[in-house]
């Protein structure tokens, strides 16, 4: 099984922790903009600081992806599905770091606060606008749905090559040791 | 491992059931999560749409405080307030704001002497990057002690049955109070002679860590003189707006914050009961209103005024009104940014 070439530990430890956080965000932003309880207040207050993380993680994760590669995919795998790969890598990647930034933006153009943590209140990065705030409104929140939707293919297209092709490319990110990486063999879990 | 088996095919659609189970679960718990599924749930956009009256939304304006004028000046803070939080906003100095004069409804084009409430927004900054922005209104407590019982009196205030409010009052029984209020208290010819009160409570944290449970007013330099509502409606639809323009050639206009503390076991969860008159208040400085400005160019018009932007040192309580406004707040600022057009401004080039 570790015949197949791997994303670095880095580049999955950056893969997995970007995976809850944005997953968390998405959860949380729909969250928020449905309830008037108490909740939204806490929420919005978990949103913004984990949308800069998110920018933050993003650009790292850029780089290092520029520095290291990623494994090829199989050979064999056909045309069209090694397309909708690169093509959804392109989006996720675009994604990551565009949301962060139209959230930032949007709420600049509103004059609202960008508060990192109580006392920590981020520079605007565009000055007041209705219409710019409008056109970032309806990005953000358009966009939200279509990452999720980007997501979701993620996530059947991982599973597809787990489970029912097992050729590689879930093991190439999985969140699991290979054996040159783990000191004790035995924390791998056994696989089929 | 011996060489990666393929799935049989058997095995396959096992698989892809796996898959597209994960897939559904997954855009069924954030459809959940987003609502969908929980028509009941009380969002901001049926707090919004609750102001929309027959004739429909007031395009371009807010959704609820929809008539008003915008002013520029300073808070001139006496340094009284430290001794309750740390935010620089209580430091001893003259901090630059923006506000905005307003009536309690939804119709940008109401009568003046028809508007029983009175509202002033108010933005602080200080030199530190923070805000504190508040919403204020004239009564001393609120009609309501919940955003549901909110909601509820939308609902009854827009119903056509006869007893719809009858039975919202048995429901609510805290609007009676609103109800006396509304019935007695004088009414006058100028924002400027109004108190504004906060009737929400807030956390004010200070240097050493300690919490105070609070509300706070403006109280009007200005002697409220009491006019009849029939008297007011004498002076024109517009008769606030006309008056405090004029008043403020002759001077700036005053009001001087108070910050009333709740004493240990006060409750604060409930706007509509107001605290015992002998709470001890702490002047910490006054609003001092040296422009008047129509809004529809002025600086008070894109400024959404976010009881919960608050600067480090205030935070919100255990009152869940604070939540409630600032959800439906952004819905009304998103909806009526967007709808721009409808609200031209009027001057070339304006400074806007």
């Amino acid at each position: 099984m570790t015949n197949f070439p791997r994303f670095t530990p880095l580049q999955r430890t950056l893969h997995w922790i970007m995976a809850v956080c944005i997953l968390a965000m998405l959860f949380i932003g729909v969250g928020m903009a449905s309830t008037v309880a108490p909740k939204y207040l806490t929420l919005v207050d978990i949103h913004k600081p984990l949308g800069i993380l998110i920018l933050v993680l993003a650009l790292i994760r850029l780089a290092v992806r520029l520095r290291s590669g990623a494994p090829p995919l199989p050979a064999n795998l056909p045309e069209p599905m090694k397309l909708a790969a690169h093509l959804s890598h392109y989006v996720l990647y675009a994604l990551m770091i565009a949301m962060p930034l139209i959230g930032w933006a949007m709420l600049s153009a509103a004059e609202y606060p960008v508060v990192l943590w109580p006392g920590i209140w981020l520079p605007r990065i565009v000055p007041q606008s209705a219409s710019l705030h409008t056109a970032l409104w309806n990005a953000h929140f358009y966009l939200a749905f279509l990452f999720f939707a980007v997501i979701l293919m993620h996530v059947a297209a991982a599973l597809f090559h787990a489970l029912v092709r097992r050729d590689g490319v879930f093991d190439a990110m999985a969140p699991t040791w290979t054996h040159d990486e783990a000191a004790p063999v035995e924390r791998l879990p056994a696989r089929p | 491992m011996p060489e990666a088996p393929r799935s049989t095919p058997r095995n396959a659609l096992g698989s892809l059931a796996v898959i597209a189970g994960v897939v559904a679960f997954s855009a069924a718990a954030f459809a959940y999560t987003a609502g969908w599924f929980s028509p009941d749930r009380l969002t901001p956009q049926k707090l919004v749409d609750g102001f929309t009256g027959p004739s429909g939304p007031p395009l371009g304006h807010r959704r609820n405080h929809a008539k008003g004028i915008c002013f520029t000046g300073v808070f001139e803070s006496n340094g009284a307030g430290a001794e309750l939080s740390k935010a620089q906003v209580f430091v001893k100095g003259e901090y630059p704001v923006v506000g905005r004069f307003n009536l309690g409804t939804p119709d940008p084009n109401a009568e003046d002497a028809k508007v029983r409430v009175r509202g002033l927004g108010l933005m602080i900054s200080t030199p530190d990057g923070q805000e504190w922005r508040m919403a204020m209104i004239d009564p001393p407590f609120f009609p309501v002690a919940t955003p549901e019982a909110f909601h509820a009196l939308q609902i009854a205030s827009a119903s056509k049955e006869p007893d719809a409010m009858a039975k919202f009052a048995g429901a609510h029984p805290e609007i009676a109070a609103f109800g006396g209020w509304a019935k007695s208290a004088p009414w006058t010819g100028s924002y400027a002679e109004e108190r504004y009160n906060s009737l929400n409570s807030f956390i004010f944290t200070d240097g050493s860590g300690n919490d105070h449970a609070v509300r706070w007013s403006l109280a009007p330099a200005a002697q409220p003189v009491a006019v009849p509502p029939d008297e007011l409606a004498k002076r024109g639809a517009n008769f606030l707006e006309t008056e405090i323009t004029d008043r403020i050639k002759s001077g700036p206009l005053r009001w001087t914050m108070l910050v009333t503390v709740a004493n240990p076991g006060d409750q604060t969860a409930d706007p509509s009961k107001a605290w015992p008159e002998d709470r001890r208040n702490v002047e910490v400085g006054a609003l001092v209103v040296h422009e008047i400005e129509a809004e529809a160019d002025g600086p008070c018009r894109d400024i959404n005024f976010d009881p919960t932007v608050l600067p480090n040192g205030i935070r919100t309580s255990d009152d869940p009104f604070p939540a409630a406004r600032s959800s439906a707040y952004r819905i009304s600022y998103d909806r009526r940014t967007a709808e721009e057009k409808d609200y031209p401004r009027t001057a070339t080039g304006s400074a806007q």
